[in-house]
């Protein structure tokens, strides 16, 4: 054992010495990770959804005044004025508006005598969110009041009233205020399960880049065998196994102190949320193990150090793209979030993401688990045609 | 079990090596004592490296035995190996460490440690003078410092055999001359040294015993003079010749006093009893073919042998 220490100690002096490690380990993901949240996060917070709507209110009543109500307190709802039908058929024609609702005179009335009711939506040809949600809110407000009148009507006629008692329009106005619409744009309770944008790169790209960093074990044991000094190593009185647990020493030591460096300093810098450390740490030493059980299985099937570098690249680049370290998996078609999940990439995404969300150590076991399950499989197969790494 | 000072260092036999169909090794046997070089002779391919490779314990061999003073070698028991040198034909230290970084990594391996690898390397650096530059990176120095270097990584462990893999391979000729007096050096101190080679005068120079392999076959083995003396006293003649040397070959070849023939891409080569009485009619038949433009009469050398056995010259 004290050779693969030995090993592994002389490669981490030579890759102290090399300054492109220092790039691809930290300078670059870090880099990448500030730049994605800094420029993304600006459009993600000016592409908030909105909605301009116009009230066509030609009715005046109680339940009219409530449904104008309705919409004026929906955050994402910008109101333009319109005082006919015909502007907010114009003004939703050239795109002003998303869409006018248009309450007929009467309609509070009807509402109120429980003969339902026309709420009528004009969408602009240029907005089919903003119309389908315009719709929807109409909707839900039309059922609601239906719903409210039906259990009203019921009261009443148990206790022998009528709708036309002031009253009771007053109490079936007031529970009508109470409805909420079923079409809600939630943009901001998610915050506390969904990364940061922050959050979402500074860990996407620790994730993409652990699986270039830990390539330089493999690497340089190919390295060793085209130089010779392979050869050198394993007359040594020493079992070829000791020089491959050195290289993945080394590995494994570069790797971890990598994702170290970029958790610290995008929490420091750039602000990014990773959660509880315990919980980073066991996701860290998992996708280090990870990478490394991937990279060392496609450097057996390389014969050259470019060979295995060019292989070991597009699994960490493929799999960091399918796995979402780019952009989230789950904007996405359903299809490729399942078929994300080959990737240890996507359980290392999950995990993490949990881990932002406020996850305990416990939630993040099963991704744990899974990363862990890439690991041992991908590196005992590597083990397993280790003999064609060592041999010289 | 370890032998006595009397026995060999090395001792193989029946070394065998096949990859897919191609037997690289076919029952190469040889023993090396204490203070003796032995040289395998032989052309690029014969299986030189591979029989190297199999006695240092880098490759696993398919049949034969290989003990190094009495304990066996193999890749997976790593005993045996403490005590081989092992000098790579390619030039195999880390660029990007001092001399002296190189030295104190394969010393650690060798389980040298505190100041006996202090010692050591520091010895080390003296005799491949090297001191005065020990802690500059290896990638500055010149081609010939590093391939100093690179011989005294397998001096680390003082091994009691010293395998030197053609380690004049690309190596100018003072830089060669160098690490000739090197290996004469070794065997003084009482090492046993395997040297291949495809450089008759190399191996005439060094060793006391000689193996001429080709072909994976080991055609012969012993002293100069027990070689020699197979193909008896019989002349080496070059002829450098222009034109149709295939011809020239098979007609001078024909000549009684011509035991062999052949020829190569700047002329022909001619094993003959008494070449300077033949001469004149070696060179007419000859100029029937082709153009002679110099000749080169030689005493009989490992080259010659080398010719006798396998009927083509050792450079081919």
């Amino acid at each position: 054992m004290r050779a693969a220490f030995t090993i592994a100690a002389k490669d981490l002096r030579q890759r102290t010495r090399d300054r492109s490690a220092y790039v691809i380990a930290f300078l670059v993901p870090f880099g990448l990770a500030a730049i994605f949240s800094l420029t993304l996060a600006k459009v993600s917070n000016e592409s908030e959804f909105t909605a301009t709507y116009s009230v066509v209110n030609r009715d005046g009543g109680e339940v009219a005044r409530a449904f104008e109500e309705v919409v004026l307190g929906l955050d994402f709802v910008k109101l333009k004025p319109a005082a006919t039908v015909a502007e907010a058929s114009k003004l939703a024609e050239d795109g002003t508006i998303d869409a006018a609702f248009v309450i007929p005179a009467g309609f509070s009335a009807t509402a109120s005598a429980g003969q339902g009711g026309e709420l009528r939506v004009i969408t602009s040809p240029n907005a089919s969110i903003g119309g389908l949600i315009a719709r929807s809110i109409a909707g839900s407000f039309a059922s609601d009041i239906d719903a409210v009148g039906l259990s009203v009507q019921t009261v009443l006629a148990g206790r022998g009233g009528s709708l036309h008692d002031p009253a009771v329009l007053s109490q079936l106005v007031e529970r009508a205020r109470q409805t909420t619409p079923t079409a809600v744009l939630d943009q901001n309770t998610a915050e506390s399960r969904l990364f940061s944008s922050t959050t979402f790169y500074a860990v996407g790209m620790a994730v993409l880049f652990v699986f270039f960093t830990v390539q330089f074990g493999v690497r340089s044991l190919l390295a060793e065998r085209e130089t010779g000094t392979l050869a050198r190593l394993l007359v040594a009185p020493m079992r070829p196994a000791w020089v491959i647990a050195g290289k993945a020493l080394a590995s494994f030591a570069v790797g971890i102190a990598s994702m170290i460096a970029l958790v610290l300093a995008s929490s420091l810098l750039l602000g990014a949320h990773w959660g509880d450390p315990i919980g980073v740490a066991l996701l860290v030493v998992s996708a280090v193990l990870a990478a490394m059980g991937i990279t060392a299985l496609v450097a057996t099937l390389a014969k050259t150090p470019a060979q295995a570098e060019g292989y070991a690249s597009v699994v960490a680049i493929v799999g960091g793209m399918l796995g979402g370290t780019f952009f989230p998996v789950s904007q996405g078609p359903a299809f490729l979030a399942n078929l994300s999940l080959i990737t240890p990439h996507a359980w290392l995404m999950r995990g993490f993401q949990e881990l932002a969300g406020g996850a305990s150590v416990l939630d993040i076991l099963p991704s744990v688990g899974a990363v862990l399950a890439f690991a041992v499989v991908l590196g005992g197969i590597a083990l397993a045609r280790a003999d064609r790494l060592v041999a010289s | 079990m370890r032998v006595g000072s009397d026995g060999p260092v090395l001792s193989c036999h029946g070394l065998r090596k096949r990859f897919d169909e191609r037997v690289a090794v076919d029952g190469v046997g040889f023993t090396i004592s204490e203070g003796e070089t032995y040289g395998l002779l032989g052309p690029n391919g014969a299986g030189k490296t591979t029989t190297i490779s199999m006695v240092c314990g880098l490759l696993a061999r398919d049949e034969g035995e290989v003990l190094v003073e009495g304990r066996p070698v193999d890749p997976q028991a790593p005993d045996a190996r403490a005590s081989i040198g092992y000098v790579p034909q390619e030039i195999a230290i880390y660029p990007d460490l001092t001399a002296r970084e190189n030295l104190r990594f394969f010393g650690k391996l060798y389980a040298l440690g505190g100041k006996d690898l202090e010692t050591r390397v520091g010895e080390i650096l003296d005799i491949v003078g090297l001191a005065d530059r020990a802690d500059e990176k290896t990638e500055k120095y010149s081609g010939g410092m590093q391939r100093r270097l690179n011989i005294g990584l397998g001096l680390l462990n003082r091994p009691r055999l010293l395998v030197l893999d053609e380690p004049t391979v690309g190596v100018d000729p003072q830089s060669r001359n160098a690490i000739l007096s090197s290996v004469e050096r070794f065997r003084e101190q009482g090492m046993a040294v395997l040297y291949t080679t495809h450089y008759m005068e190399e191996a005439e120079r060094l060793c006391d015993r000689v193996g001429i392999l080709d072909e994976g076959k080991l055609l012969a083995e012993g002293t100069r003079r027990e070689l020699v003396a197979m193909v008896g006293e019989r002349d080496r003649v070059h002829l450098a010749a222009t034109g149709n040397l295939e011809a020239a070959a098979r007609v001078v070849g024909a000549l009684d006093a011509v035991e062999q023939a052949t020829h190569s891409e700047d002329g022909v080569d001619l094993v003959v009893e008494d070449a300077r009485k033949h001469l004149p009619a070696i060179l007419m038949y000859v100029g029937e073919q082709a153009h002679v433009t110099t000749v080169e009469v030689s005493e009989p050398n490992l080259e010659a042998v080398f010719l006798h056995l396998t009927g083509k010259a050792l450079r081919d």
